[in-house]
C-alpha cells in the first residue's frame, strides 16, 4: 500500500466514524475540518482534545507492546530453566518492557490523555495556554518512541541494562544503548513541556469566578504533577546526557576507572525517578477524586485536605529518593532520614484513601463501570502502598531488596494504581470524549476478569519475594515453581480481560449508542458542554457564581 | 463532512508567555544545577587535583569572555527598552550587537578548546589517562561538559535572537507584542548568569 493510499484509507475511516456520529453541536472536535483533512488534520491539529486522543492512541499502542513483552516474561517464568527464551533475551525483554511502560505509558499517562482533553474544559477555557507547544510535545513524544524503537531494531543488540540504565554497566554494555538513552531524554523533554503548558494554563486561563478553592481535584493533581515534571525531569535529562557522553567519550563522571562514582549516578537517577512515581500516581488519584463523588452523588469529603495532601505528596516526594538505594552503600544517617521521610509520605496518601471512603459513606451510590474500577483502585492501591512501607523500613528492606516482592509492590502501585485509574477514567469520560456509550455488561465483565487476573498475577510475587526469589532472572529454583505457575496463569487471565475491555471500547467509539451530555450527573464543567465537545469547548466562557462548586450535589 | 471552518487562534497573552519562560528557566537551572552538584562533590573529594588542573586554564580569555557576555546582556536589555520606545532601528542595532558579541564569545571558546586539544587534553585522550590523576581527569571532563553545554545554550540563544531580529524587522514583534524579544532577553540573561558561575568555579578558585 503506498503512502497516498494509506492516507486516504485513514481519511475514509475517520469520515466514516464522523458521518455516523451526529453530535449535539454541529462542529464538534471529531468532525471539524481545518487546514488539512484526514490524518494530517489530526497530527497537525493544535486542538487540545485532538492532541489528547493522539496521545491516547499512541500510548495504547505502546501499552499493548509492553503487555505482550510482560506476557512473554511470565511465559518464560512458567518453569525453571529455559522455557521460551535465553537469559540475554530475557534481560532485553524486561529492559524494553520497563522503558516502554515507564517512559512511554505511565509517565505521560493520565496528564497527556485526560489532562490534555479535560484540563481546559474543566477550567472553562478554550484551549491550553500554548497550543502549538502542546502539539510539539506530542511530536517529541513520537520522536522519543521511534528513537527507542530504533535501539531495539538496529545496531548491536537490544539494550539489556534494565530501565534504570545503572552505571557503570550502561556504558559498558555492548548493546545499542545510545538511541534508547536519547529517546528517554526526548520523552522527558516532552513531559517537561506538557507540565509547563499546564502550569501556565491553570494560572492564567481559569474562567471568571473559578477560584483556586473551586478547582476540580483532577486539575489540582495536574497542577502538582506539572511542578514535579518541571522540576524533576531536567535532573534525569542531564544524567542521561552524562551517561551518553560517558559512552561516547569516556568523560569519567560515573566511571570508577577514571575517578567517577557510579553511586552518584544512582542518586541523580532516583532524584528524578522517585518523584516520577508521583507524576504517575497523582493524576490517577485526581481522576479517582472526580469519579467517587460523581457516583456517590455527594460532595467530596475533605476537599481542602485532598488538595493539601496532593501538594504534600508533590513536595515530600522529592526527598525520599534514597530508599531505592538502601543496599547500595549509604551512611546510616542518610538511611534513617530517607526511611523516616518515606514513612511520612505515606500519610498524605492515606488521607486521600480516608477521604474517598468517607465520600462514599451515606452516599447514594450508583454502581457503574467507572465506580467498579475506582473501588478496585482503592483496594489494590492500599496493598501496594502498605507493601511499600515494608520496603521503606530499613531492616525489612535488606531482606526483600531486589526480590520479586519489589516487583509485586510497584506493579500494585503503578499498574494497579495508575493503570486501574486510567481504565476508570476512560470508562468515566468515554461518553464525553466520543459522544457514545460502551456496552456496560461487557465493560463490567472485562473489569472483573482483569481484576481477578491482576490479583492472581502479582499476589504470588509477594510470597515469592519473601521466600527469596530475586527479580530480573530468567531462571529460578524448583521451590519457587508453584507460585510462578499461579502468576503466569494470572497473566493469561489479565490479558483476556484487557482484550475484552479494548474491543468493547474500540467498537463502542464508532458504534455505541449515542449518549446525552451528562450521563453520570457529574457537576464539573466538562459535563456542561455537548458530547463530544465542540471545537472551542464553550460558545461563551462560563462564569462561576459564589455558590457554585465542582462537587455541589444536593 | 463539514465544510472547512478555519479558526484562527490568537490568544496573545504576554503575561502567560513570561510565566512560561520563567518556568522554562527553572528547568534550565536544574539542568545546570545537577552539574554544579557533581562539580562540588568531586571538588570536595579531589581538592588538590582540581587546584592543579585549574592552573591549565587561561584566566585572561575567561575574563574577556565574561566581559563580552555581560556587555551582550546589557545590549539585549537595552534593545527591549528601545522596542518599547518604538525605535526599530536602534532595537535592531542593539540585538545585532548582542548577536555579534555572542559569536565572538564562541570564537574565543573555539580557540580555548583548540589549545587544550593541541595539548592532548580532551575526554578519553591517551595523554589524560596516562599522565594525569583521576581528579584532573574529572576536572577536565566536567570542564568540557559544562562549558560545552553552555556553548550549546549560547548557540540556541543566538538562533533565537536571529529569529527575533527577523521578526522585529518584518514588524511581527513590536511594542505591543514584545514578548518574544523579552523572553529571548530572559534566556540570554540565563546563559549569562550560568557563565558567571562557571567562570570562577573553573578559572578563578585556586
Amino acid at each position: 500500500m503506498t503512502l497516498k493510499q494509506y492516507l486516504s484509507f485513514i481519511t475514509n475511516t475517520f469520515d466514516k466514524m464522523n458521518s455516523t456520529s451526529i453530535a449535539a453541536n454541529e462542529a464538534n472536535y471529531l468532525k471539524y475540518r481545518g487546514k488539512y483533512k484526514g490524518l494530517l488534520g489530526w497530527i497537525f491539529s493544535t486542538d487540545h482534545k485532538r492532541i489528547g486522543l493522539l496521545y491516547l492512541y499512541s500510548m495504547a499502542t505502546m501499552f499493548s507492546v509492553g503487555v505482550l513483552l510482560g506476557l512473554a516474561m511470565k511465559l518464560e517464568l512458567l518453569a525453571p530453566g529455559k522455557t521460551i527464551m535465553e537469559a540475554q533475551t530475557y534481560n532485553a525483554t524486561f529492559t524494553v518492557h520497563g522503558v516502554i511502560m515507564i517512559f512511554m505509558v505511565v509517565v505521560p499517562g493520565l496528564p497527556a490523555v485526560f489532562g490534555n482533553f479535560l484540563l481546559p474544559i474543566m477550567i472553562g477555557a478554550k484551549d491550553v495556554a500554548f497550543p502549538k507547544l502542546n502539539l510539539l510535545s506530542w511530536w517529541m513524544y513520537v520522536a522519543g518512541v521511534f528513537l527507542v524503537l530504533a535501539a531495539l531494531l538496529f545496531g548491536s543488540g537490544t539494550p539489556d541494562t534494565g530501565w534504570t540504565f545503572y552505571a557503570p554497566y550502561s556504558f559498558r554494555s555492548g548493546t545499542n544503548l545510545l538511541p534508547a538513552i536519547f529517546g528517554a531524554f526526548v520523552l522527558g523533554f516532552s513531559s517537561i513541556l506538557t507540565g509547563l503548558n499546564f502550569l501556565v494554563t491553570i494560572h492564567r486561563m481559569r474562567c471568571p469566578g473559578l477560584k483556586w478553592t473551586k478547582l476540580p481535584l483532577f486539575v489540582w493533581t495536574l497542577y502538582g504533577t506539572a511542578w514535579i515534571q518541571l522540576l524533576a525531569t531536567p535532573v534525569v535529562g542531564i544524567t542521561l546526557v552524562l551517561v551518553a557522553l560517558e559512552r561516547i567519550f569516556g568523560v569519567g563522571v560515573f566511571d570508577p576507572a577514571l575517578g567517577g562514582d557510579p553511586i552518584l549516578y544512582q542518586h541523580l537517577f532516583w532524584i528524578y525517578s522517585h518523584p516520577a512515581v508521583y507524576i504517575m500516581i497523582l493524576p490517577a488519584m485526581g481522576a479517582i477524586s472526580e469519579i467517587i463523588p460523581t457516583f456517590a452523588q455527594k460532595h467530596i469529603f475533605g476537599y481542602k485536605a485532598i488538595i493539601a495532601s496532593t501538594m504534600a505528596i508533590a513536595f515530600v516526594g522529592y526527598l525520599v529518593w534514597g530508599h531505592h538505594m538502601f543496599t547500595a552503600g549509604m551512611s546510616g544517617t542518610a538511611q534513617y532520614y530517607f526511611s523516616l521521610l518515606t514513612f511520612l509520605v505515606a500519610i498524605p496518601s492515606a488521607i486521600k484513601v480516608f477521604n474517598w471512603v468517607s465520600t462514599m459513606y451515606k452516599g447514594s451510590i450508583n454502581i457503574q463501570t467507572p465506580f467498579y474500577w475506582a473501588a478496585s483502585f482503592i483496594f489494590v492501591f492500599m496493598i501496594g502502598g502498605l507493601s511499600g512501607l515494608v520496603l521503606g523500613a530499613l531492616a525489612a528492606n535488606i531482606y526483600v531488596h531486589d526480590t520479586a516482592f519489589v516487583v509485586a509492590h510497584f506493579h500494585y502501585i503503578v499498574f494497579g494504581g495508575t493503570g486501574f485509574a486510567f481504565f476508570a477514567a476512560i470508562h468515566y469520560w468515554f461518553p464525553k470524549i466520543f459522544g457514545r456509550m460502551y456496552d456496560k455488561t461487557w465493560a463490567n465483565t472485562g473489569w472483573l476478569i482483569f481484576f481477578i487476573g491482576f490479583v492472581t498475577l502479582y499476589s504470588p510475587m509477594f510470597y515469592l519475594g519473601m521466600m527469596g526469589m530475586p527479580r530480573r532472572y530468567y531462571d529460578y529454583l524448583q521451590e519457587f515453581h508453584g507460585g510462578n505457575i499461579l502468576s503466569t496463569i494470572g497473566s493469561w487471565i489479565l490479558v483476556t480481560g484487557f482484550v475484552i475491555i479494548i474491543v468493547n471500547l474500540v467498537r463502542s467509539a464508532s458504534r455505541g449508542p449515542k449518549t446525552e451530555m451528562n450521563p453520570w450527573h457529574g457537576k464539573t464543567l466538562e459535563w456542561t458542554v455537548p458530547s463530544p465537545p465542540p471545537l472551542e469547548n464553550f460558545d461563551e466562557i462560563p462564569v462561576i457564581e459564589e455558590n457554585d462548586g465542582p462537587y455541589n450535589y444536593k | 463532512m463539514e465544510q472547512a471552518k478555519i479558526v484562527v487562534h490568537d490568544h496573545y497573552d504576554a503575561e502567560a508567555s513570561k510565566i512560561g519562560m520563567w518556568l522554562f528557566i527553572f528547568t534550565e537551572l536544574l539542568l545546570f544545577g545537577v552539574l554544579f552538584v557533581i562539580y562540588s562533590v568531586y571538588r570536595y573529594i579531589n581538592h588538590e587535583a582540581f587546584h592543579l588542573a585549574a592552573e591549565e586554564l587561561d584566566t585572561f580569555v575567561g575574563a574577556v569572555n565574561t566581559v563580552i557576555l555581560l556587555v551582550s546582556s546589557m545590549t539585549i536589555a537595552m534593545s527591549t527598552t528601545s522596542l518599547q520606545k518604538k525605535n526599530k532601528t536602534i532595537t535592531l542595532a542593539l540585538t545585532g550587537i548582542t548577536l555579534i558579541l555572542g559569536i565572538v564569545f564562541l570564537v574565543n571558546k573555539y580557540f580555548e578548546w583548540g589549545a587544550k586539544f593541541d595539548h592532548g587534553i580532551f575526554p578519553g585522550s591517551e595523554y589524560l589517562t596516562e599522565n594525569l590523576s583521576q581528579g584532573e581527569i574529572l576536572f577536565f571532563g566536567l570542564y568540557f561538559i559544562m562549558t560545552g553545554l553552555h556553548a550549546l545554550h549560547i548557540i540556541i540563544g543566538l538562533v533565537l535572537i536571529a529569529v527575533v531580529m527577523w521578526k522585529v524587522y518584518t514588524g511581527k514583534v513590536h511594542a505591543e507584542r514584545a514578548a518574544l524579544l523579552e523572553n529571548s532577553g530572559l534566556y540570554w540573561h540565563l546563559v549569562d548568569i550560568i557563565w558567571i558561575f562557571l567562570f570562577p568555579l573553573f578559572y578563578l578558585i585556586h
